[in-house]
């Protein structure tokens, strides 16, 4: 051991992309498990597409008729995306910063807590990109996809990951204990049934669906499904602008906060 | 070697949590290439004091340079070049031994290349060679220690600072420890280290401050501080239960300072026979009687009141 004063490498600053790095290394012992988030959504598919599909047919009112199945896959899609994202940021994250405290070791070295932040949310949207483009592939090769255009559905997912990812990242900010998540459940389960899932927005009465209209999962889905299904409208600018403004602002504020509990 | 910014140097160091002062005002110097020692109690802001040095928690009151440069813009710049052992193992439980190794690494900015070859290096310096592929959950606390330290050499530090490094190990694991940190000495690296242990602070330490709730109470080398702040000789005398009262009361007045401990009852003296022989004709009858050399639990014991371990 020769400790010199003089390092021959001068140690660079430390950057988020090191976080994602940490999380390949972890998942090279536990890959199984991104699997069962790419099985998830297909089997909705299967249970609701086909299931449900069987009884209404075909939903009226988009680009001609659609059928069931293309109508919720990429609703779906949208759905795995925001969990993926969430259960990343909220589950596993709080999971390190109280039992495992992670971060503890990695902020004594030159990383910072944003770069730590960035680098977890970073590590949400490639999981996200993997299960979303998994989840395109399966459905095509069902014969579900009609328009090159839904390639554009991977970096939808991706967007609503950030949004997601940034949003989870600032709720597990104030989670008092592991019974919080219940609340967290009691917002996206609603959010999940609602969004325009399984139903288009005009079969519920207007008061509802300016409610419905303010969930970010309904700019997703309206995002994802727009490509899937090759269409457009003006909406869709709208969409991307309320996702990413909602993903930066929650992202900023996540790292005010964690600046604060992390440095104490 | 002696040139370079001074490693670390504090002045009016202060940290408050809520209304809470946790370390009230302290002044320290650290010289290149010494041990330094931070001795304390349970409490004292030992760690809180190594946290802001480290640069991890933000000070509250006071100046804090750290190799030239001001831990409060410059803290990352510092960072990469310390070495942190926190006080508790903060080890990732989801990698392997050489995996912690190579990622702690690569948060320095470090090559893969440069990590492989210093990762081997590392597991060697902490005998786990053996251990490389193992999950971190099977190790025993004396390796996990290791692997903490191993860990916080790998950016090749020039301060390397630790948190009651041998706390919880047993003899065997400290003294490996120790011999490490021996080595990594005489390579040059500066040390700071907390400790609640006397014989760690005199094997370990060229000079050190005593701390007791948030100040520093004494300062000096080992010796200085025993010469200050004790006399030479220490007369240890234990009792049974049921005289140990009368017995103590008997032996007031026959030492320059007497010291009551639950089990102990310890006699100031520079003659030690002198002394026993005193309280031998005083009719005191100890069940045992031991003449030792003053230590640096002496000179806690002295300047707060308390014992260091309780
Ligand atoms: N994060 C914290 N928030 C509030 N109080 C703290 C915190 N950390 C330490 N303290 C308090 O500050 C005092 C000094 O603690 P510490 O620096 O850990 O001492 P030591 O390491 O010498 O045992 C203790 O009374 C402790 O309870
Ligand atoms: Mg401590």
């Amino acid at each position: 051991m020769t400790v010199t004063a003089n390092p021959p490498v001068r140690p660079r600053h430390g950057r988020p992309w090191t976080m994602v790095e940490r999380n390949l290394m972890i998942y090279r012992h536990t890959w199984p498990v991104i699997l069962a988030e790419i099985f998830e959504p297909l089997l909705y598919l299967l249970a609701f597409g086909l299931g449900i599909g069987a009884l209404v047919g075909h939903v009226p009112g988009l680009r001609g008729d659609v059928p069931y199945p293309e109508f919720v896959a990429p609703a779906l899609l949208a759905t795995a995306a925001m969990n993926g994202a969430m259960n990343e940021t909220t589950f596993n994250l709080y999971a390190k910063l109280t039992t495992d405290r992670t971060y503890e070791s990695i902020l004594t070295t030159p990383m910072s807590v944003r770069s730590v932040a960035l680098g977890e949310v970073s590590w949400a949207l490639l999981r996200g990109t993997l299960v979303s483009t998994a989840f395109l592939a399966v459905v095509s090769a069902f014969g579900l996809v009609h328009t090159p255009a839904a390639l554009l559905v991977v970096p939808s997912a991706l967007l609503i990951g950030f949004t997601f990812a940034s949003t989870g990242l600032l709720v597990v900010t104030f989670l008092r204990s592991w019974q919080d998540f219940q609340l967290i459940q009691l917002v996206m389960l609603p959010m999940f049934l609602f969004a325009t899932t399984f139903f288009p927005l005009n079969v519920y009465p207007r008061p509802i669906q300016v409610f419905i209209e303010a969930l970010p999962l309904y700019h997703g889905i309206e995002l994802t499904r727009a490509a899937f299904l090759g269409t457009t409208s003006a909406h869709l600018a709208v969409a991307v602008a309320y996702l990413a403004l909602l993903g930066t602002a929650a992202l900023t504020w996540a790292v005010h906060r964690l600046e604060r509990t992390l440095r104490d | 070697m002696t040139a370079g910014p001074v490693p670390i140097l504090a002045e009016g160091l202060t940290k408050t949590y809520g209304g809470f002062t946790a370390v009230d005002g302290i002044d320290l110097e650290v010289r290149r290439g010494e041990a330094f020692g931070v001795l304390g109690a349970n409490g004292a802001g030992k760690s809180s004091t190594m946290r802001m040095i480290a640069c991890v928690s933000p000070v509250t009151a006071g100046s804090l340079r750290i190799l030239g440069r001001d831990s409060a813009t410059d803290g990352a710049a510092i960072r990469a070049r310390l070495g942190v052992v926190p006080q508790d193992d903060t080890i990732d439980g989801e990698l392997t031994v050489r995996e912690n190794l190579l990622i702690y690494g690569r948060y320095f900015g470090l090559s893969w290349k440069v990590l492989r070859e210093r990762s081997a290096r590392l597991l060697e310096f902490a005998r786990l060679e053996d251990k490389a592929g193992d999950a971190v959950g099977t190790l025993s606390g004396g390796m996990r220690r290791r692997l903490t330290i191993a860990r916080a050499l790998i950016n090749e530090p020039e301060i390397v600072l630790l948190d009651e490094p041998t706390t919880g190990l047993d003899p065997q694991a400290r003294h490996l420890l120790w011999e490490r940190l021996h080595r990594l000495k005489q390579d040059g690296v500066t040390l700071l280290l907390t400790t609640h242990y006397m014989d760690e602070a005199e094997q370990l330490c060229d000079r050190l401050v005593v701390m007791d709730a948030g100040r520093i109470v004494a300062s000096g080398t080992p010796a200085e501080l025993i010469a200050r702040h004790t006399s030479r000789e220490v007369l240890e005398l234990k009792f049974a239960a049921d005289e140990r009262q009368v017995m103590i009361d008997k032996c007031r007045g026959l030492a320059e300072r007497m010291e009551e401990l639950p089990y102990r009852l310890l006699l100031y003296t520079d003659d030690g026979e002198e002394t026993l022989a005193a309280v031998n004709a005083r009719g005191v009858r100890p069940r045992t009687a031991l003449i030792r050399r003053s230590t640096l639990e002496d000179v806690f014991l002295t300047l707060t009141g308390r014992s260091l371990v309780d």
